[in-house]
């Protein structure tokens, strides 16, 4: 604070206060009409109160979905979700810390053109290439399965990007004591980066984990039996269409099991997530 | 920047780089090349032959009423979304920037939604404002405005916006803190001293000196808009009504998946692939070097 004046003191916190509560309106709406009764909603306007649904609400979706339209249990879907999420966060992290490895630590033909490669990816987001890549899943077997719904998308230009950037930072005394000491590149790799990377390796996972988890065009097109569905995809399918034949309450329910997973990473490793955003947009 | 110590292996870096290679050249270049390929060909309404034709989906593309229309509605959008976004986002940085007490619980309050999946925003949103039951519906009919989304193509427009700009809010209100807190106090002071306002510090000092933050979150946010919002518009409006939220990348979807149009959705596909090109050239070329105060 450069000099104290109370009244624009008294406006910030306003202005704060009025964008907290902006920010958290719908997630309070949501989750009072995940405990209603189905009347209570349709009877307009629906209460401001939660009400004594939770329990059954809850229930019902995990293990059998919305009653009028789709019937897959959310707790199948959520599980679907975590796979994909933490398959794509891990697979990304590993394969592209040793290609960015492989990039620093030696000198070969192709090195330049390898890089090149996987920062042209960054130009290809699956939205401009959607038929041809269903294609190549679907002609590899890939259709409804975990391989499907991670492999296609685990290769990470900014994660390479990011390791290999840090990869620079570490010092050459390092690696040269390490080939003095006769050790050899996998041995290297193995004792001496892998543990200084940790933090980088953190906030990663943490921003790869909340991008896995809320893909939404991928799983569309990869899925089509209802028990392979990640929970965003699914959700939609309880939307039946029109207000009066959609069970908001148990659709609620479900937004809430699907935005609960994601918002704990974030709130709860908040340091990780900062700083893993600041340095995946460098 | 290069390393002075490397090690030597003929075969180990290969090894290394091979399996994002691998699944960059199938899963990326392949289909993409496919696309253009594809744009080029005009396939019978049976799937039983094709017939390579230069460009002509191209300037049927760019001769078809809808797809002008699309990019139109695009563009609207991503303005809409990325300056609304901008605007909010940066008064909440900067006051949380003022205040000494609660700026961590702030902090925390503001940035759950980017975890939040677009299609459930979307979701979220479209209770709110559903025109039989929605609350804010129900508020907005008492103040006497008619609200439904689902007929009107402006207010469709209006929850796709709102529904995308909650999410992102947090994502720029973290870059615009980072980007305040690295601005020296000492110039502030000064001009304090000088008697200068608060708000006319924001102006003259504050705002030129995070022009880099705000250059790099404008093209972010384009690229957002453009590509990040397909959840929000497939679980509320898809596109409706009569094609008024149809952003470019939900036609493409359309065209192919939906309407099963090879080429003309290939070709579309290549126009994205210019747009994003031309972005990720601005990013990494322009961003935080050529902006300067």
């Amino acid at each position: 604070m450069v000099e104290n004046r109370p009244g624009f003191n008294f406006l910030a916190h306003a202005i704060l206060v009025a964008g907290v509560i902006l920010v958290a309106f719908p997630l309070w709406v949501t989750f009072v009409a995940s405990t209603l009764r189905y009347e209570e909603i349709v009877a307009v306007p629906m209460p401001l109160i939660p009400g004594d649904q939770l329990v059954a609400n809850y229930t019902q979706v995990l293990t059998g979905g919305s009653t009028k339209g789709s019937q897959a249990p959310v707790g199948t879907m959520l599980f679907n979700s975590f796979v994909m999420a933490m398959g794509v966060a891990i697979g990304k992290i590993a394969i592209s810390i040793i290609s960015a490895f492989a990039i620093v630590y030696f000198r070969f033909p192709l090195r330049n053109f390898f890089f090149w490669m996987i920062f042209v990816t960054l130009m290809l987001p699956i939205e401009v290439r959607i038929i041809p890549t269903f294609k190549v899943a679907s002609d590899l077997g890939l259709l409804d399965s975990y391989g499907g719904l991670i492999l296609p998308i685990v290769a990470s230009a900014t994660a390479t990007f990011l390791f290999r950037q840090f990869f620079l930072t570490i010092p050459d005394e390092l690696a040269e004591a390490a080939r003095i000491d006769g050790a050899g590149p996998i041995r290297f790799f193995w004792d001496v980066v892998l543990p200084l990377s940790k933090t980088s390796m953190a906030a990663l996972f943490v921003i790869l984990f909340i991008l896995g988890w809320n893909e939404y065009l991928w799983p569309l097109l990869i899925t089509s039996q209802e028990s392979m569905y990640t929970v965003v995809i699914g959700i939609k399918r309880m939307i039946a269409g029109g207000d009066a034949t959609t069970e908001w309450n148990l659709v609620m329910a479900t937004a809430i099991l699907a935005l609960l997973p994601p918002a704990l990473v974030v709130i709860l490793m908040q340091k990780w997530f900062v700083k893993g955003l600041v340095e995946t947009e460098k | 920047m290069e390393k002075r110590v490397v090690f030597r292996s003929a075969w180990l870096p290969y090894a290394l780089v091979a399996p994002q290679i691998a699944i960059t050249i199938i899963f990326f270049f392949w289909p993409a090349a496919q696309a253009v390929y594809y744009s080029f060909l005009v396939q019978d309404p049976f799937g039983l032959s094709t017939q390579f034709v230069w460009f002509q989906n191209f300037q049927e593309l760019f001769q078809n009423d809808h797809y002008l229309a699309s990019f139109k509605i695009t563009a609207i959008f991503s303005a809409l979304v990325a300056f609304s976004g901008l605007a909010i986002s940066l008064l909440l940085a900067v006051m949380a920037d003022h205040v000494v007490r609660g700026a961590l619980a702030y902090k925390t309050l503001l940035i759950w939604p980017y975890a939040v999946a677009p299609a459930i925003a979307g979701v979220l949103w479209a209770f709110l404002f559903a025109p039989s039951i929605g609350i804010v519906s129900y508020f907005l009919r008492r103040m006497g405005y008619d609200w439904n989304w689902v007929l009107q193509g402006d207010q469709a427009m209006a929850l796709i916006v709102i529904a995308s700009t909650w999410k992102q809010i947090s994502y720029n209100f973290l870059f615009f803190l980072a980007g305040l807190q690295s601005i020296p106090r000492s110039l502030l002071e000064a001009a304090a001293i000088d008697g200068a306002t608060p708000f006319r510090r924001f102006w003259t000092i504050v705002f030129p000196l995070l022009s880099p933050t705000t250059f790099f979150l404008l093209v972010i946010n384009i690229v957002y808009a453009f590509f990040g919002t397909f959840g929000v518009v497939d679980a509320t409006t898809q596109g409706g009504p009569a094609g008024a939220t149809q952003i470019l990348v939900y036609k493409v979807y359309y065209d192919g998946v939906k309407a099963a149009d090879l080429g003309g959705s290939a070709a579309q596909s290549v126009v994205l692939m210019a747009i994003v090109i031309v972005l990720t050239v601005v990013q990494f070329r322009f961003v935080e070097k050529k902006v300067q105060y």
